[in-house]
């Protein structure tokens, strides 16, 4: 086997055997073997000088690293709610009749592996796929047809794209079929931008000055939590360090959003630009895009993007004109895992380590990358920095509402006439939105994404604002025709998917409270039942140790809050009914017996 | 040395700067529970057990620096259920069999749920299908029994600072793993460490067992904490 022996040191070459850049290594292995063997793993760890364990661990945390063969083609089918909504079912029967082998596993020549994924970023254009890094959207059983054959016949699977999408998704560097749906144009990100006049404005105060427009703003995070963005610098900047960094957050892994995807391709020169406006606030030198496995189609193109803007002078040295402020961008890619959206499992994912969130404090303004204050913003956030810097703090703060400045990106799917990008004022209230989007008469809307909110009718005439419906973006519309408990439990899937298991009330407990809702959704709950699960809630969201178990319970907590009758239609008239099923438990047994259970009721 | 003065419970307690919340209060005679945290390890909060509430927040008491004027809450009736929750959720999550584990009176899980009054645990139990690794010269790993602390994880590593043990996977398939090579070469005396450091009986050393007859262990003669509290 020369062959790992020469790619593996090929790989770890050339990122000089940094093991910062043990995912990039990995990923390279990863894309020349389709594996990461165990052969492969104890290379990579000799070579890099770091414990097999240790490069075995981040390979198997990553969802896009497989220690074994996962095929020539590999499918990834998004499995989110809304891809389910839309179809996901006959699509994924259809892979597999025509594949000739079910999801999870490889066909027998090898060739093809079909595998299920995590939200990709597509909810407005599903049931989607990516096929070896290429995104395939509108999937229909014909079209999936068409790429089975490409595929066994051994096409290119960039060759198999048909027609291009929208604006820069027709570029030559990106050349995707998905489009951007940007439905409502407002003045803070889709309005005309003129490439470089943040930066000059910026540059020409002090960093203090940059910092106090941004809190003259009151500019709040728009990757969920909303911390407000002028503290966040302002803390940065006053942490001592030798260095500082700027992280730009584009791992955009709840469900449902994809703003952050069509801000990428539209108008990546005000987002960089806006990194380059924090690294003069915090002082930093270094800015770091992270940015999800799932748009490496974007990559060609961004790296295009910064090189533009480095002949422009926007980046680079003496950035913006500035003499002494140097900056400069660099793209690191992630490798399939929702927690690394959270900002310290994120620094941990681009120092080349398994995405496990930190303990806090120390903070990554005090502690970030590589140990150094670091900022880490959401690229909506950046893009509205730019904005502000040419048209104001005040003009800013002008528009929405007390605590929820500014406008918003919404990223709006499911069961919606017109699913897509909305820029919209904070403070819309919710029947407003739906009546824009074409979702009237809708049962219920999923606000945050699975993290998030479930509300119901009632809850309509609520705004959506940081007070009353926050949402880092994502906007789901359900209609009345949905078993509103399926999207419950697929959300529940999800976070147990993606709990990076790193403490117990997240691990353990988000498979128990979802076991409990199957008792109940299968008829075997009774009042105890739901009580308990109630109680259970608590205990995971009280007890975890970073947002993502804080939340995860959500989908349940909030649908038993606000669709009780749901719950209850379901529940036996009895105090008690057991879990235990005794055909399940004798299985196995009698798998080994080779004889059929004979129970009495079944 | 500075001090800070912080209240536990309404107890005035005294710290030195840079101690963590659990640490403090062992030093002033307060009993928090923990579990996956271990003098001279680097703490790590995976357990959750020493959850506190600091100015109305829960917070890891063992990764919380304590800080002038702190209020935390301790032992108050939700927190002690709380905890109980995770000591429940530990027994469900892997398979523990007390009564024929090596380290049983010296687990600080089982003593966890004795001083927590653990009869039965309120969560159905989810017999996870979990390996044993009896494939090391030196030690056995059995995964039924393993919580995850990480303990091994941080505590033992070799001279040049390479970790023996590490994390596979994540979420509910997180597991701990050695390091083939390296397990290997390692010494007894790391060998007895790494199984004094677990604190249930996931890795136990080769060749000895039942040296100290049941009935006479750590736990079984004065129950966990109460060392700390006098
Ligand atoms: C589980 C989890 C996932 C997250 N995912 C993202 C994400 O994909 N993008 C993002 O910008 N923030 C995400 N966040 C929030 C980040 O931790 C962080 O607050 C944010 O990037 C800060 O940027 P902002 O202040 O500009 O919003 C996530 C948080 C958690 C707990
Ligand atoms: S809450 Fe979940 S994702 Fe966060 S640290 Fe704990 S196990 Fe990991």
């Amino acid at each position: 086997m020369g062959n790992i022996a020469e790619v593996v040191s090929k790989a770890v070459e050339s990122y000089q055997k940094d093991p910062t850049r043990l995912l990039d290594v990995i990923r390279d292995v990863q894309d020349a073997l389709g594996q990461v063997s165990d052969e492969a793993i104890v290379q990579i760890g000799h070579l890099m000088n770091l414990s097999k364990v240790d490069v075995e661990g981040v390979v198997t945390f990553y969802h896009f690293f497989s220690k074994s063969p996962v095929g020539k083609y590999t499918v990834y089918l998004n499995n989110s709610a809304v891809a389910v909504m839309m179809g996901r079912g006959a699509i994924a029967k259809a892979f597999e009749k025509e594949v000739g082998c079910s999801f999870g596993s490889l066909s027998e020549d090898g060739k093809i592996g079909l595998y299920d994924t995590s939200c990709i970023g597509m909810n407005d254009q599903e049931p989607a796929a990516i096929i070896n890094g290429v995104v395939f959207t509108n999937l229909t059983e014909k079209r999936v047809k068409e790429l089975v054959t490409g595929m066994k016949a051994g096409r290119n699977v960039s060759d198999m794209v048909k027609d291009l999408g929208d604006g820069n998704n027709q570029s030559e560097l990106v050349k995707s079929m998905v489009k951007n749906n940007i439905r409502q144009r407002g003045s803070v990100l889709f309005a005309p931008y003129e490439s470089g006049s943040a930066l000059r404005k910026a540059v020409a105060g002090t960093p203090e000055d940059v910092i106090n427009e941004i809190k003259n703003a009151e500019l709040r995070g728009r990757g969920g939590a909303g911390f407000p963005t002028g503290m966040k610098w302002d803390f940065c900047r006053r942490a001592q360090g030798e260095r500082h960094y700027v992280v730009c957050n584009a791992d955009e892994g709840e469900p449902g959003t994809f703003k952050d995807r069509v801000i990428l391709t539209e108008i990546p020169e005000m987002l960089f630009e806006g990194m380059a406006v924090a690294g003069y606030a915090v002082g930093a030198a270094e800015g770091i895009l992270y940015l999800r496995a799932e748009y490496m189609y974007l990559k060609k193109f961004l790296e295009k993007v910064l090189d533009d803007l480095r002949k422009k002078n926007i980046l680079g040295k003496n950035a913006g004109g500035k003499t002494g402020f140097d900056f400069d961008v660099k793209i690191q890619m992630g490798a399939g895992a929702y927690i690394c959206g959270e900002e310290s499992a994120l620094i941990q994912s681009a120092e080349g380590k398994r995405g496990e969130p930190r303990n806090r404090p120390p903070f990554p303004v005090q502690r970030g990358y590589g140990g150094y204050p670091t900022t880490v913003n959401n690229v909506e956030t950046l893009c509205a920095v730019s904005r502000i810097m040419v048209e104001g703090g005040k003009w800013f703060a002008s528009m929405g509402t007390v605590q929820s400045r500014g406008m918003k990106l919404l990223s709006v799917s499911g069961d919606c006439d017109k699913p897509g990008i909305y820029e919209v004022e904070w403070g819309i209230t919710l029947e407003q939105l739906l009546k824009t989007v074409g979702g009237s008469g809708a049962q219920a809307v999923v606000i945050g994404g699975p993290s998030g909110t479930i509300v119901g009718k009632e809850a309509f005439g609520k705004k959506v604002c940081y007070q009353e419906l926050g949402t880092g973006g994502s906007v789901i519309v359900i209609s009345k025709k949905r078993n509103l408990l399926e999207i419950v439990h697929n959300f529940m899937e999800f976070f147990i998917e993606e709990s990076c298991g790193w403490c117990v009330p997240c691990r353990a407990g988000n498979v128990i409270i979802t076991n409990k809702l199957e008792k109940i959704m299968a008829g075997n709950g009774t009042k105890t039942d739901l009580a308990e699960l109630e109680s259970w809630c608590k205990i995971v969201k009280g007890m975890s140790r970073c947002g993502l178990g804080q939340t995860s319970p959500n989908p349940i907590a909030t649908t038993i809050a606000n669709f009780r009758s749901l719950y209850e239609e379901k529940l036996k008239k009895v105090e008690y009914e057991t879990g235990f099923d005794l055909l399940k438990s004798v299985q196995e047994s009698c798998k080994v017996a080779n004889r059929k259970p004979k129970i009495e009721g079944h | 040395m500075s001090e800070l003065t912080f209240f536990i419970d309404n107890k005035e307690c005294k710290a030195k700067k840079g101690q963590t919340i659990t640490e403090a209060a062992r030093d002033n005679g307060v009993y928090i529970p923990t579990l996956c945290d271990y003098p001279g390890i680097r703490p790590a909060g995976t357990c959750r057990i020493c959850t506190v509430k600091v100015n109305g927040r829960n917070m890891a008491g063992c990764t919380t620096p304590v800080e002038e004027g702190m209020i935390v809450e301790n032992k108050t009736a939700e927190l002690e259920d709380m905890r109980k929750a995770i000591i429940e959720m530990l027994f469900v999550e892997g398979n523990h069999m007390c009564p024929t584990c090596e380290k049983s009176g010296n687990c600080d899980l089982q003593a966890l749920g004795y001083r927590y009054t653990m009869m039965v645990p309120r969560f159905p139990y989810l017999w996870p299908s979990r390996e044993i690794d009896a494939s090391m010269p030196k030690i056995v790993i059995d995964k039924n029994r393993c919580i995850q602390c990480l303990r091994c994880v941080r505590g033992i590593t070799t001279a040049d600072g390479k970790h023996i043990f590490g994390t596979l996977h994540r979420g509910d398939k997180t597991r701990i793993s050695a390091d083939p090579e390296l397990v290997a070469a390692m010494t007894d005396e790391q060998a007895q460490k790494a199984m004094d450091i677990c604190p249930v009986g996931a890795i136990l050393k080769r060749e000895v067992g039942f040296k100290v007859p049941m009935g006479k262990r750590k736990y079984d003669s004065a129950p966990i904490g109460s060392d700390i509290e006098k």
